[in-house]
């Protein structure tokens, strides 16, 4: 594999049917507040597509839509091509991983992240052995006989992380996994995260409202807008991977996160979906491999 | 570890033998009559002199008791699964649970001795009424408690009701069940001992609540310290015994249990 092949050159020539079709997705919630207005947004294998914005602008709302955890007031979501509203599809699998780790404090790292085999009804012998693979994956092999009290925030989010990878996931849900962590622990994440993507080819969704986390991750960051929570605009993160610590110190790196600022204060002054509410929503904004060009 | 140990034995004790000694001191220099007052050493004396009868007494109370502790452990939970089924199960019967623990257990006694044949099964049902509402209570709450988080797992991971009862929520209401035993335990014993009361020298006339009784009727004033005496010591030992179970079941994971580094 090239290491310098641009990942979207790939991606947007991948075949077959989008791994998540969101259209025309709205959420209102029992009180009368609209969480979401009407949501178009395709994502397609193998793409690490970022939801970014402000608190409050539906994209957790979003990726539990889209995780099957909460239904849509109106429109449709197809998983892999199937039938709408019926959530994943036979040989396939969409995990979630929680904005805090949500393990059980009763049992040790290593039950914590069988979990999912063990509900599933995988033999033990089989179970233990992904489950060593997983938390060897995410650097917890050591760690597997602690209990979630003894590791740190950003240890206990690696176990909540080699859970979800024990499945072996064609796609990964993330709300906001590293929010509640310090930048360093947070950047050391992302950068493994990283890695097992670009190891593993499965498809990732990230919610944050970090800008240089969507730049540092993304292929493609979806910026959202609030009240109601739509999609502003999606703009190509064009950087080849894999990304390196290095990448957040390029020029490169510092013009995107600049451009998502100005997107960020745009969607966030302009009140109403003027401009964008015409046009089918999500135009796709790139930077023709010109960063320096958007000032 | 050493300082722990002074801190938690040494350091009680020592009050105790204190307020011992100065009991034992103005009882004797203020020289107040044995009928009134007894000194300490009069009651360990009676301790000694009346142990065949004391004990037997203090066997009959703590079989109440244990009897009815069961009763209100195996019920209360049993009470609890069935309320957290539903909202609806629960709003409809947890009303009726709360008007159980509201009367009191003496107003309710005399009925149930009378209706009862058996003064052994008549007792032991009192004490577990007045048991069972901790359990009841913070079961259902234990069972309730659980992370929203945890739920959404399992229901992603597709988990059965079965699956999540027993991997989920039951381990979520271990702690606040273990709250509930320890003041459950207490309860039984105190249970046990007013329904005794209400059954009066009419009753199987057995227990330290009946000897208390007798003893005051005939101005035995040391016999009666000295059953008052295991009826408190009965009450400390399985409080104590409600500490070291929970201590077993959470003691690895859960914040109440884990020791704090000095």
């Amino acid at each position: 594999m090239a290491v310098d092949t641009p990942a979207t050159d790939a991606l947007q020539g991948a075949v077959g049917p989008a791994v998540v079709d969101v259209r025309g997705v709205e959420k209102r919630f029992a009180n009368g507040t609209q969480a979401l207005a009407p949501v178009d947004l395709a994502v397609r294998p193998g793409e690490f597509v970022t939801l970014l914005g402000p608190s409050g602008c539906g994209k957790s709302t979003l990726l539990r839509a889209i995780a099957g955890l909460t239904q849509p007031s109106a429109g449709a979501l197809r998983w892999w091509g199937g039938d709408a509203g019926h959530v994943g599809e036979p040989g396939r699998k969409l995990v979630f991983v929680f904005q805090d780790a949500t393990l059980m404090p009763w049992t040790r790292v290593r039950a914590n992240v069988r979990l999912p085999l063990d509900l599933a009804g995988v033999p033990r012998d089989e179970a233990d052995a992904r489950v060593d693979a997983s938390l060897a994956l995410v650097g917890l092999a050591k760690f597997d006989r602690h209990y979630p009290r003894e590791l740190s925030g950003g240890m206990q989010m690696r176990t909540s992380i080699a859970r979800a990878l024990v499945t072996e996931p064609d796609l990964l849900l993330l709300d906001e996994p590293f929010g509640a962590l310090d930048e360093i622990t947070r950047n050391k994440l992302d950068a493994d995260l990283l890695e097992l993507w670009w190891r593993k080819r499965f498809t990732v969704m990230f919610v944050t409202h970090s800008i240089y986390e969507a730049v540092f991750l993304s292929t493609r960051v979806v910026v959202m807008s609030a009240r109601p929570g739509r999609v502003f605009r999606e703009i190509v993160i064009d950087a080849p991977h894999p990304r390196s610590e290095g990448f957040r110190v390029t020029q490169q790196f510092a013009a995107y996160a600049k451009l998502l600022s100005e997107c960020l204060l745009e969607a966030s002054t302009e009140g109403a979906p003027q401009g964008n509410a015409g046009a089918p929503s999500g135009g796709v904004v790139g930077m023709a491999g010109k960063p320096g060009a958007s000032t | 570890m050493k300082r722990d140990w002074l801190g938690k034995v040494v350091a009680p004790a020592a009050v105790g033998v204190f307020v011992l000694a100065l009991w034992q001191w103005l009882v004797t220099a203020l020289e107040v009559p044995v009928y009134l007052v007894p000194s300490p050493l009069v009651v360990a004396q009676t301790l000694v002199d009346d142990r065949v009868l004391l004990l037997g007494s203090l066997w009959v109370t703590l079989k109440v008791t244990f009897a009815a502790f069961v009763i209100a452990v195996l019920g209360g939970t049993a009470m609890a699964f069935v309320f957290v089924q539903s909202r609806w199960v629960e709003r409809s019967l947890f009303p009726y649970a709360v008007l159980l623990q509201v009367t009191p257990i003496v107003a309710i006694a005399p009925l149930i001795i009378i209706w009862v044949d058996n003064a052994g099964v008549a007792l032991t049902l009192c004490a577990a009424i007045v048991a069972i509402f901790p359990v009841i209570s913070n079961t259902t709450l234990g069972l309730r408690s659980v992370s929203p988080g945890l739920v959404d797992l399992f229901r992603m991971n597709k988990a059965t009701r079965w699956q999540t009862l027993a991997r989920l929520r039951i381990p979520s209401a271990l702690p606040y069940f273990f709250g509930g035993l320890r003041i459950s335990s207490g309860l039984s014993l105190i249970g046990a001992v007013v329904a005794e009361f209400v059954a009066g020298t009419g009753g199987t006339g057995a227990g330290l609540a009946y000897q208390i009784l007798v003893s005051g009727f005939q101005l035995n004033v040391p016999r009666l310290f000295a059953a008052l005496f295991l009826i408190t010591l009965t009450g400390v030992v399985l409080f104590v015994l409600m500490v070291w179970l929970s201590r077993l079941a959470l003691g690895d994971w859960h914040e109440s249990e884990l020791m704090i580094e000095p």
